[in-house]
């Protein structure tokens, strides 16, 4: 059985360490997932997972993620809210894994809009 | 909802919503007593007696979005379903305290689920002020497991860093697996992040 890990805390803090002042400094993308009841039963946390996996897979340092709760379309969840700095929000709607995948990959690193995915462009409701 | 650590994640979005910094989630498994308890408690705004009466009520909800407010009321279900209760007790500027009880190996008792990724996507998704501290019971086997202890390690570092997210993710994952496995109580102290060792 694997022991003690506060040391692999440790690296792995001093490793982030240095990107985490470009992040927090100059995020150029943030990705909000709702996780409300309606997003999290349809399947928003594995959602959020993959996208945190493959921001840490692709080595992005610049691309913030959070959660927000729900936005009223319970029926077309689980839901993601992609803003590039100085671009108006995209709301993508029924997502899975793969699809947030497509999203990172397309909209967040080439900068451009999946539009099979997306509902609409506008604001966003955080709690 | 699948498992029952997707309704904690969901009962936790509330604390967060409530403006809650410290939540506190426990998990017993007590299979000589045949009970599953799952504790959260928060200090939150906290309700109303009114409120706190319409809170399991699946046609009430505090939100300007929807019309209906599902997550207290399927948690309700889900106890009902497995022969157990849920109780919510709060008031108004204290916090909110809700334990769900279940019959450990009733046949309609739901699975726990990934609880690692339930308390990982609670860090990822909130305010890097919120504390969330959760304790795993089963036997005489415990996992602790606190940001604020994490916090005082990270020494300024974002908490909620995807690859810091994801260590801790893997950490808890692990931690339970070793509780359920039974490894001695020793080796469980290693899992407990802050202690000296």
């Amino acid at each position: 059985m694997k022991k003690l890990k506060i040391g692999d805390l440790e690296k792995i803090r001093d490793k982030v360490r240095r990107t985490a002042v470009l992040r927090q400094g100059k995020a150029r993308a943030k990705v909000t997932v709702h996780m409300g009841t309606c997003g999290i039963a349809a399947g928003a946390r594995d959602v959020l997972t993959g996208l945190l996996k493959d921001i840490r897979k692709k080595k992005l340092d610049d691309v913030i993620v959070t959660t927000s709760g729900c936005a009223g379309l319970c029926s077309r969840e689980p839901m993601a809210t992609v803003e590039i700095t100085g671009k108006p929000p995209v709301k993508y709607v029924d997502l899975t894994p793969e699809k947030m995948r497509k999203i990172l990959e397309r909209h967040i690193v080439k900068g451009d809009i999946v539009n099979e995915y997306a509902l609409a462009i506008g604001s966003e409701r955080t709690h | 909802m699948e498992d029952l650590s997707l309704h904690i994640l969901d009962i936790i979005e509330n604390s967060v919503a409530a403006g809650a910094t410290n939540i506190e989630i426990v998990i017993e498994e007590d299979i000589v007593g045949n009970l599953l308890l799952i504790k959260i408690n928060d200090d939150g705004r906290g309700m109303d007696k009114e409120t706190l009466t319409k809170s399991i009520d699946p046609f009430y909800t505090t939100k300007g979005t929807r019309r209906v407010g599902l997550g207290l009321s399927m948690l309700a279900q889900a106890t009902k379903e497995a022969a157990g209760s849920l109780d919510v007790r709060s008031k108004p500027g204290k916090g909110t305290r809700i334990t769900a009880r279940f019959v450990y190996d009733h046949i309609d008792r739901k699975p726990l689920g990934n609880m690692a990724e339930t308390i990982t996507t609670c860090i990822a998704g909130s305010s890097p002020k919120a504390d969330f501290k959760y304790r795993h019971r089963k036997g005489d086997q415990e996992f602790i497991f606190s940001t604020k202890e994490i916090k005082k390690r990270l020494n300024g570092v974002a908490i909620n860093d995807p690859e810091i997210i994801l260590f801790l993710r893997e950490q808890i994952e692990e931690g339970l697996q070793a509780i359920q496995k039974g490894a001695k109580s020793e080796e469980i102290k290693d899992w407990r992040f802050g202690k000296n060792t």
